[in-house]
């Protein structure tokens, strides 16, 4: 069973414009992002430096916030939904 | 024969359970439901401390609102201990309370023998019309608007959504609102930003809202603060304020309120938004996260496209500023869960709501702080505007 990983917005220019990718095999969410990473490289980038999140992304796994669990190390069962969250600022 | 209504209340009053005044003295701390069953108009002489309000005629549909737990002790009382013997049966015989009493002679005796009693603010009569369906929920009623007629609530911001979170806030009566917005009404503004009008472009977006506000109701005093918010004039505009709606549309502005509203104790109900998609959260000082424990830096400015760069559909400054209004009113009533320690993330293309859990983080620099901010620091921040690198 694959892992469904959202993408918002700002992101989604990089990502195929696509607002949700389904990923399979990945056993903690550093995986689940590389599976998308490896469809939408641009995406690494501005997600991810020196291979830690970058501090102004967010990941929740199932609404928690992956730094309060293992980072990007934290396992994620099957089915399980990742939320990518980045700072924004419109108002 | 059918008895006499006098009478029939005699007969009442020797099937229930009756309190003397002074037992209810003892016991007004003590957990206890005090019911009122009198006529609103009879409540503006005064009721009894902490008494909930429900008059006889509407005792079946709403004593829930009073007395929740059909289990604890409900004391009802009306002018003179008739009615609230009638309702007092009804409690017990039709509603199941288990533990309801009827206090003897009502409020007369109670105030013949010297008890405080509470002088409910008295609103006008065009205000108890205005404002009669919020009157009506026991969730709001008198004690809920006489708190927003006396909360101050200010606007970051009288846009997107600043305009819809104003328009209702006044609609609801919150008698003080203030507007920080430096901006002049520009016609692509108008997509979304309803308060404001195709005749007032041009005109300084403060005082087209305060127009609008007005129409819509004059009970409410609108501040007008044309200012861009800064490290030498915040502290200043702030201060006062009970609760403070973030709809700015730059970083620098979020973080430095963030970091005087923590000093200041001021909750904020925030919110952002950027094409189909909306962010909303509030952030109790020291209750919850603050600000910089959801987003400790902000992105640099090019990864933060803006909404004059990027567009958002017109309707979801709406949806997400009407949201933040809600929330303003379940903080001044005290009402409800307020979204302290939770994001509620909108997609409006695939119309669901995501709740996401935010931590206070033990290292954040502004609420986690080991000791209370000195005189010294209040005030004073850091180069927000080099800091975030023209993130706005």
């Amino acid at each position: 069973m694959s892992v469904t990983v959202k993408i918002p917005t700002q992101l989604r220019s990089v990502a195929g414009g696509e607002a949700e990718v389904d990923v399979d095999g990945a056993g903690t969410v550093g995986e689940a992002l590389e599976r998308v990473f490896e469809r939408h490289g641009e995406l690494r980038d501005r997600m991810l430096e020196d291979g830690e999140l970058r501090r102004f992304v967010n990941v929740y796994l199932d609404g928690e916030d992956v730094r309060f669990l293992d980072g990007l190390a934290t396992p994620v069962p099957a089915g399980a939904e990742l939320t990518i969250l980045p700072a924004v600022a419109g108002g | 024969m059918t008895p006499s209504g006098a009478e029939y209340i005699r007969q009442i009053k020797s099937q229930i359970d009756e309190v003397d005044p002074a037992e209810v003295q003892d016991n007004l701390d003590n957990g206890v439901a005090i019911v009122d069953v009198r006529e609103s108009e009879e409540l503006s002489q005064g009721h009894l401390p902490g008494a909930k309000h429900v008059p006889r005629g509407y005792l079946e549909s709403r004593i829930e609102g009073a007395a929740p737990d059909r289990s604890q002790r409900v004391v009802v009382y009306c002018a003179s201990g008739q009615r609230s013997a009638l309702a007092a049966k009804t409690l017990r015989d039709d509603l199941g309370y288990e533990n309801v009493q009827s206090m003897t002679g009502g409020i007369t005796l109670w105030k013949d023998r010297g008890y405080d009693v509470e002088v409910p603010r008295a609103l006008s009569a065009e205000q108890r019309e205005r404002y009669s369906r919020h009157m009506l929920m026991p969730e709001v009623g008198l004690e809920g608007q006489v708190k927003l007629l006396d909360a101050k609530v200010l606007l970051l911001g009288a846009g997107g959504l600043g305009a819809p979170a104003a328009l209702y806030l006044a609609a609801a009566g919150v008698g003080t609102i203030g507007i920080v917005d430096d901006d002049e009404v520009d016609l692509s503004n108008l997509q979304r930003q309803v308060i404001h009008t195709t005749a007032g472009v041009g005109t300084p977006k403060v005082d087209s809202a305060q127009e609008a506000m007005n129409a819509l109701n004059p009970d409410v005093n609108v501040v007008k603060h044309p200012v861009r918010l800064d490290a030498s004039n915040i502290m200043e505009i702030i201060e006062g304020y009970d609760v403070i709606v973030d709809g700015a549309d730059n970083f620098p502005t979020r973080y430095l309120l963030n970091d005087a509203t923590v000093r200041l104790g001021i909750p904020v109900v925030s919110a952002s938004i950027l094409g189909f998609d909306g962010q909303l959260s509030v952030f109790k000082p020291f209750d919850g996260p603050c600000y910089r424990c959801l987003y400790p830096v902000p992105p640099p400015a090019e990864l933060a496209p803006s909404c004059g760069a990027n567009g958002v559909l017109g309707v979801l400054p709406g949806t997400m500023g009407l949201l933040q209004a809600t929330e303003v009113i379940k903080l001044v009533v005290g009402t409800g869960e307020p979204l302290i320690g939770r994001l509620l993330l909108y997609e409006a293309l695939g119309a669901t709501f995501t709740e996401l859990k935010v931590r206070r983080d033990p290292d954040c620099p502004v609420c986690s702080r080991p000791s209370e901010i000195s005189d010294e620091e209040m005030g004073v921040f850091p180069d927000y505007e080099a800091f975030c690198a023209a993130a706005g």
